[in-house]
């Protein structure tokens, strides 16, 4: 048969996910697909902003089974969903909560009990069939955020999708199915998210979970409405909270970490707090994951199998596997083997807040479009990490006389995900800039110190 | 997508209980001490929201002052549950949370 399977569960009544404790089976996975393709209008785009796991994966697949695109930026500013309609002016938006307020036309999730999906299979093998998409199909579009304020789009075909989270779920030994329930507090807009909760479930076999847990304790709360062997999928701003708050989980079977470096000291931590291995992920926007490590044992980032690195003076680029065409990364990566790597930190523009990339000169570029800023400039506030979360936070400087830091402040909010808005806003007379333009590091240092 | 969390979307109601406006400063001061807020612990306007446009605090700062609150405080902060879901509407909504389920 031509195509790649939606999901891996072989038996119509495989669960597919958990929601509020719930098992939701194949069978009724696929029902609530054709639910909702009878209520999407005839466009092509699809802004998934459900923020019900679930729900997210019924509108990606009934996106997939349509032909239609499902749209992901990094972040939902008035701004960004404005450049959004500029790129796809059929795009709709599809939403679960009553109280959406994104600036294009909306979808309401069907809810409440649908259609009965009919009795589970009988001797009949006609009553089940796992629907196949082409493998060059595009399933969705990534946005990153870019350096002049215009969303970059990253073609997301369906082959090389499901090629990375099969490796994936090797490397998390969930490749055999075993009913694992995968809980993750990270949404599956983000690529991580996408990656690491739902197409790795669906193409291992396993289940993910509906929610999208917070605070530690919401943590432990859905991980004991599901049942072992658990997973939990998180980032080290929440692991950190975790430990910090030593808040009891129930058994989990394995920790999966990415979006930033875990620190060796907290991967020990975790991994002894919670009897259970942890492992990090490493990859992009553009790339998908790529490589993963135990950090308790080694520095050394492990590559999928076919990914290869190559460094050409000093700009890593990667190829290969699902990654189609040569990639430049946006870290300073050392090779050490064929398929190990070290991480050595970024390339100088770029930031990274919680997750959330962005580079300087797109940030800038945001704040000098503010009516009234005359001149402006992003910096990270270095060794200022605050005691539990252990973030760097963005600060600016800003030559603005006609307005208050509050006014800068309210218009960013408009033009930039929130992790990136300056604390403080630095109003300053003037900055002085070399012949080029430029500002340099020291000199904003200094600006920032007299400040 | 906020890659942390939406919950400044919840819904507000009035809280049950007054506090006191000791509890208020102390829990200010925790604020601004863990988040480096570039000002003082009486500028924080009690009612105004904690998100947004009020002291523009993110998901992570609110990760961030549960975590001291709770560790102060010796509270259970939860997003699921409903009497738990204005928490951090305001400065004024945290306190009385706290005032109502502190332990220590």
């Amino acid at each position: 048969m031509d195509g790649v399977p939606l999901f891996a569960h072989r038996q119509a009544n495989d669960v597919i996910a958990y929601q509020r404790g719930n098992a939701i089976h194949a069978r009724q996975f696929l029902s609530d697909i054709e639910r909702l393709r009878g209520v999407l209008p005839e466009t092509r785009h699809l802004l998934l902003a459900c923020q019900d796991r679930y729900h997210f994966t019924v509108g990606f697949a009934a996106g997939l089974l349509s032909g239609r695109v499902s749209l992901l930026p990094s972040t939902l500013t008035p701004e960004v969903i404005r450049q959004l309609r500029l790129y796809a002016p059929d795009a709709i938006c599809l939403t679960d909560d009553p109280d959406c307020a994104i600036d294009l036309p909306r979808v309401r999730f069907p809810m409440g009990p649908g259609p009965d999906p009919g009795p589970g299979p009988g001797p009949d093998p006609r009553g089940w069939s796992v629907p196949r998409i082409p493998a060059g199909q595009l399933a969705a579009l990534v946005f990153t955020s870019g350096s002049t304020g215009v969303p970059i789009p990253h073609a997301k075909t369906w082959g090389p999708l499901v090629r990375c989270v099969r490796v994936e779920a090797e490397r998390m030994g969930l490749a055999s199915g075993g009913g694992w329930a995968i809980v993750a507090t990270v949404p599956p807009q983000h690529m991580y998210g996408l990656e690491s909760s739902v197409l790795v479930a669906l193409h291992s076999g396993n289940a993910f979970c509906a929610e999208r847990p917070f605070f530690p304790a919401d943590i432990a709360t859905a991980l004991a409405a599901v049942p072992a062997p658990r997973v939990l999928v998180s980032t080290p701003i929440h692991l950190r909270t975790l430990v910090a708050v030593d808040v009891a989980l129930p058994p989990v079977g394995l920790i999966l970490s990415a979006t930033a470096s875990l620190s060796n000291k907290l991967a020990g931590e975790l991994e002894a707090r919670y009897a259970t291995p942890l492992l990090e992920i490493y990859g992009s926007t553009e790339t998908g994951q790529i490589a993963s490590r135990r950090t308790t044992a080694t520095d050394e980032w492990w590559l999928w199998p076919e990914v290869r690195l190559t460094t050409q003076n000093g700009q890593a680029s990667i190829d290969g596997g699902h990654v189609e065409v040569p990639t430049a990364m946006g870290d300073i990566l050392e090779k050490t083997g064929d398929d190990r790597f070290l991480l050595c930190g970024r390339t100088a523009d770029l930031v990274n807040v919680a997750g959330k990339r962005s580079s300087l000169a797109f940030l800038d570029h945001q704040l000098m479009s503010i009516p009234g800023v005359l001149d402006g400039a992003f910096y990270l506030q270095e060794g200022s990490e605050p005691s539990g979360t252990g973030i760097a936070r963005l600060g600016a400087l800003v030559v603005a006389p006609t307005l208050d830091a509050g006014t800068i402040t309210r218009q960013l909010r408009e033009r930039i995900d929130p992790a990136f808005l300056p604390r403080p806003v630095l109003l300053i007379p003037e900055i002085h800039r070399n012949a080029t333009g430029k500002l340099a590091r020291h000199v904003l240092r200094t600006l920032v110190a007299r400040s | 997508m906020d890659l942390m969390s939406d919950h400044q979307n919840a819904p507000a109601t009035a809280g049950q209980l007054s506090s006191s406006g000791e509890l208020v400063r102390e829990i200010a001061g925790l604020i601004t001490q863990a988040l480096n807020l570039d000002m003082s612990a009486t500028d924080i306007d009690p009612e105004a929201p904690l998100y947004r446009d009020g002291l523009g605090l993110d998901s992570i700062d609110i990760l961030e002052v549960s975590l001291v609150v709770s560790k102060r405080y010796g509270v259970e902060i939860k997003a699921d549950s409903q009497d738990n879901q204005n928490i951090f509407r305001s400065l004024r909504g945290l306190a009385e949370f706290v005032a109502e389920h502190r332990t220590c």
